[in-house]
């Protein structure tokens, strides 16, 4: 029974037979819990880039300046992403040694990412443009920091995935944590190209709301 | 760790519902502190929900005495009076009525009224209680330190809430922002639960559009507080970031203490944007829950149908959406662009339309009903004046060119807490009133309800209603003292003392109300499974108060809507969801 059918049915009206019902499973909870989040995590992200937008349309804006490392890290955890791909790819086919590596990999990218990111934040930090008060300086460190927690949030659920791995846990058991993080990874990675995109590489976010007719060309 | 064999969703047929597996306590601590039961979390949420409640109703006093007596009290000064204001606004709305709408309601009739054995995720449940209430241990130690707590006003406008100068801007300010992150991280984790259990969880044939009205205003509420509560978290964040790093992101160039402050050029109207978007939502998280509650409420104590069921949830949902298209008419006088405030009152003025339907359908279910005048039913009624008052003069500030006169004044404090502390309350109060008789099995005491009934109605409105008249005359809000004005005349001083009076009477009646509650808890009447003749799920538990899993061996099945009553050919006056077609008697 699609959802417009289910709105618009007279509740009124009894019946004997047992319409529906909802499959329940502790594994599409989880799915379904996950995109809620998901959503919230969008809706945090979507704020602080119109925060950003809102603050750039200022005549004081100062652009801050751009971290060629941050191409090097983009890459990074597109593999990451690609790892944790290759890696559901290998439980849903019930390979256990592709399975072990790919996760291990996709970690490791991440983790190599995280480090990036670090490096970026120091190497802004030594820059002499750099100040505290600029606020395109701030959003960055406040952005990306907020992104990295939460790829440290997806790296604690990662981990864990590995211990019951090594715990000797069969494949079937930990599939749909595997994919669940996929998942995950994967919305991470999008949000971080949006952000890189439109933030942290020109003025991207400018242009784009020029041509939107938010803001005249000047 | 479980072993699991077949956990496919595949498997599970059409028909079916998976038994969840419940997490068994085995010593008192797993059972009542480490609870991971919806029931037992639901109660933890509402008392320390009230009890920081009544903090901010003595913090309410405080204020009181200082405006009808001015300078009479030796523990008032400037800085606690509106450090007073401050608390009391963040606690009531944040820490009393969300939690304990969402947390404590949520959690206790989720389950029960969809007919679920539990939340999908307990274990994430428990940890969303803890969460809260570390978020209100931090905010109760922000009133024991150096400074005291912050007094910036409840909307914690920067650059003043950060500002020497302002109460609490050093810690104060940093464990109220702390405290907020806190509180909406835990949220999230009850909100998700909340969501997926109506979702995921609902027993067979209970399909959507036939959950109880309750359901539906948590659902939304908790859909709305989820999508909201991230612009708090991310306002809450980057004022932390200026307060300790020195970022401006909020703060402006200017002077401090006669001082050139380190800040340039931040913008103190993102603040009010970010905030506002969060808080305007925030008005209908608590007031979702408190529709639903009182529809349920009005139809069972008026043995009739709710009239107009689909029109009411499509209510819900309509007024869910809209709310996040109205923050602006906070900030008629922020100096943001007036094209803004036009398309602002537009909208805001659009919300009375769904709004006015739910009113017109609770007085339509009220309408040729057999009206018992119970004591959840006086609450449920007492809601619709107090929401209808509210409402209206929700409308008078809703229009720019009558707003901008009034801003700032005591209109707009009676406006708010007519619609916003009033009406949920009376539903808060109503309700439990009502479902008491099911988490104790004993009826709370009819004559001190019916007391604290009328004390609280006639009193609030004692209260709110001389309080716009002081608007009309200018009286500002907030202020310490308004002595020494000249437009302010002596009779508006005669006021102020009349209400401050019905104030402090209406807050000593709710100590009536808690001790009903612990009367009633040992010496109450029995009141069997069903005291109140109720259709809908949790009245129909095999035992009361529902043990850990809710229902017996089987979950019911659900055959009709939570509304039959006094269905006509039918001899009973309420038919129960669960009882199935051939079951009921005609006579």
């Amino acid at each position: 029974m699609n959802l417009i059918h289910q709105l618009t049915t007279k509740p009124w009206e009894a019946s004997a037979e047992l319409p529906l019902q909802v499959k329940h499973s502790t594994q599409q909870n989880k799915r379904i819990a996950l995109k809620v989040f998901l959503g919230v995590v969008t809706v945090l992200f979507m704020l602080l880039i119109v925060a950003y937008a809102g603050r750039m349309a200022y005549e004081d804006w100062r652009p801050a300046p751009q971290i060629r490392l941050l191409w090097a890290n983009t890459l990074v955890l597109l593999l990451g992403s690609l790892g944790l791909e290759l890696a559901q790819y290998a439980v849903r086919r019930g390979k256990q040694k592709l399975l072990y590596q790919s996760l291990i990999a996709a970690g490791l990218c991440t983790l190599l990412f995280l480090i990036g990111q670090s490096q970026a934040w120091r190497e802004l930090g030594s820059l002499v443009y750099f100040q505290v008060t600029n606020p395109a300086i701030a959003f960055f460190y406040m952005i990306t920091g907020l992104h990295a927690v939460h790829l440290i949030g997806g790296l604690v659920v990662w981990s864990q995935i590995l211990i019951r791995l090594w715990r000797g846990f069969e494949l079937e058991k930990v599939r749909h944590s595997v994919e669940l993080c996929t998942l995950y990874w994967h919305f991470l990675l999008l949000v971080w190209l949006v952000l890189f995109g439109l933030l942290f590489t020109g003025n991207n976010l400018d242009e784009l709301m020029i041509i939107c007719g938010i803001k005249g060309r000047t | 760790m479980q072993h699991m064999t077949h956990d496919e969703s595949a498997e599970v047929g059409p028909l079916e519902v998976a038994e969840m597996e419940l997490y068994h306590p085995k010593t008192f601590l797993g059972k009542y502190i480490w609870s991971q039961d919806a029931k037992v979390i639901a109660i933890q949420y509402a008392i320390t929900a009230i009890s920081i409640g009544l903090v901010a109703l003595v913090l309410s006093w405080m204020m009181r005495l200082q405006l009808a007596f001015p300078n009479s009290f030796s523990f008032i000064d400037p800085s606690n009076y509106l450090q007073a204001v401050t608390m009391h606004g963040m606690i009531m709305v944040v820490y009393l009525l969300t939690a304990l709408f969402l947390g404590g309601f949520g959690n206790y009739l989720i389950p029960l009224m969809v007919g679920a054995r539990d939340m999908v995720f307990p274990y994430l449940n428990m940890l969303s209680f803890w969460i809260y209430l570390f978020a209100v241990i931090l905010l109760v130690v922000s009133f024991f330190v150096p400074g005291g707590p912050t007094g910036s006003g409840w909307t914690l406008y920067p650059p003043q809430a950060i500002l020497p100068g302002t109460p609490g801007a050093t810690w104060g300010i940093i464990l109220m922002l702390v405290s907020l992150i806190c509180f909406i991280i835990g949220f999230t984790m009850g909100g998700l639960n909340y969501v997926v259990t109506i979702l995921q969880a609902r027993t067979r044939g209970m399909t959507l559009m036939r959950m109880p009205l309750t359901i539906w205003g948590i659902f939304v509420a908790t859909i709305l507080a989820l999508l909201a509560f991230p612009a708090l978290f991310v306002s809450a964040v980057m004022m932390l970031f200026d307060l300790l790093l020195g970022t401006s992101f909020f703060m402006p160039a200017l002077v401090s203490m006669g001082k050139q402050a380190s800040y340039t050029g931040g913008s103190p109207l993102l603040f009010q944007h970010l905030f506002w978007f969060f808080g305007h939502p925030e008005v209908y998280i608590v007031a979702l829950p408190a529709f639903g509650i009182v529809s349920d409420l009005l139809s069972v104590h008026a043995r009739k149908n709710i009239f107009g069921y689909r029109m009411m949830v499509w209510a819900i949902v309509a007024i869910g959406i809209l709310s996040f298209f109205v923050w602006a008419h906070h900030m008629y006088v922020s100096g943001m662009n007036p094209y803004f405030g036009f398309f602002f009152a537009t909208t805001t003025l659009i919300i009375a339309i769904p709004t006015a339907l739910k009113v017109y359908n609770w007085v339509l279910t009220l309408w040729q009903g057999s009206i018992h005048l119970t004591v959840p039913m006086l609450f449920a009624i007492g809601f619709i004046f107090a929401f209808l008052h509210g409402g209206l003069t929700g409308l008078f500030l809703g229009n720019v060119s009558v707003s901008v006169p009034l801003s700032d004044t005591m209109f707009v404090v009676a406006h708010f807490h007519m619609v916003m502390a009033v009406a949920p309350v009376m539903v808060v109060l109503g309700a439990i009133y009502h479902w008491y008789p099911k988490i104790t099995g004993r009826m709370m005491h009819e004559g001190m309800g019916k007391i604290h009934f009328w004390t609280t109605f006639l009193g609030t409105y004692a209260i709110y209603l001389p309080m716009h008249y002081l608007g009309f005359l200018g009286v500002p809000r907030r202020y310490f003292s308004v002595a020494g004005t000249n437009f302010i005349p002596a009779s508006a001083h005669g006021l102020n003392i009349g209400i401050t009076l019905a104030a402090l009477l209406v807050g000593a009646f709710q100590l009536l109300f808690l001790y009903n509650l612990f009367w009633s808890y040992f010496k109450g009447k029995p009141s069997g499974p069903n005291p109140w003749n109720a259709t809908t799920l949790e009245w129909q538990t095999s035992e009361t108060p529902p043990i850990h899993g809710n229902f017996g061996a089987e979950l019911p099945k659900v055959y009709r809507w939570a509304y039959d009553f006094s269905v006509p050919g039918v001899v009973a006056d309420f038919i129960p969801q669960n009882m199935a077609p051939q079951d009921v008697q005609r006579g």
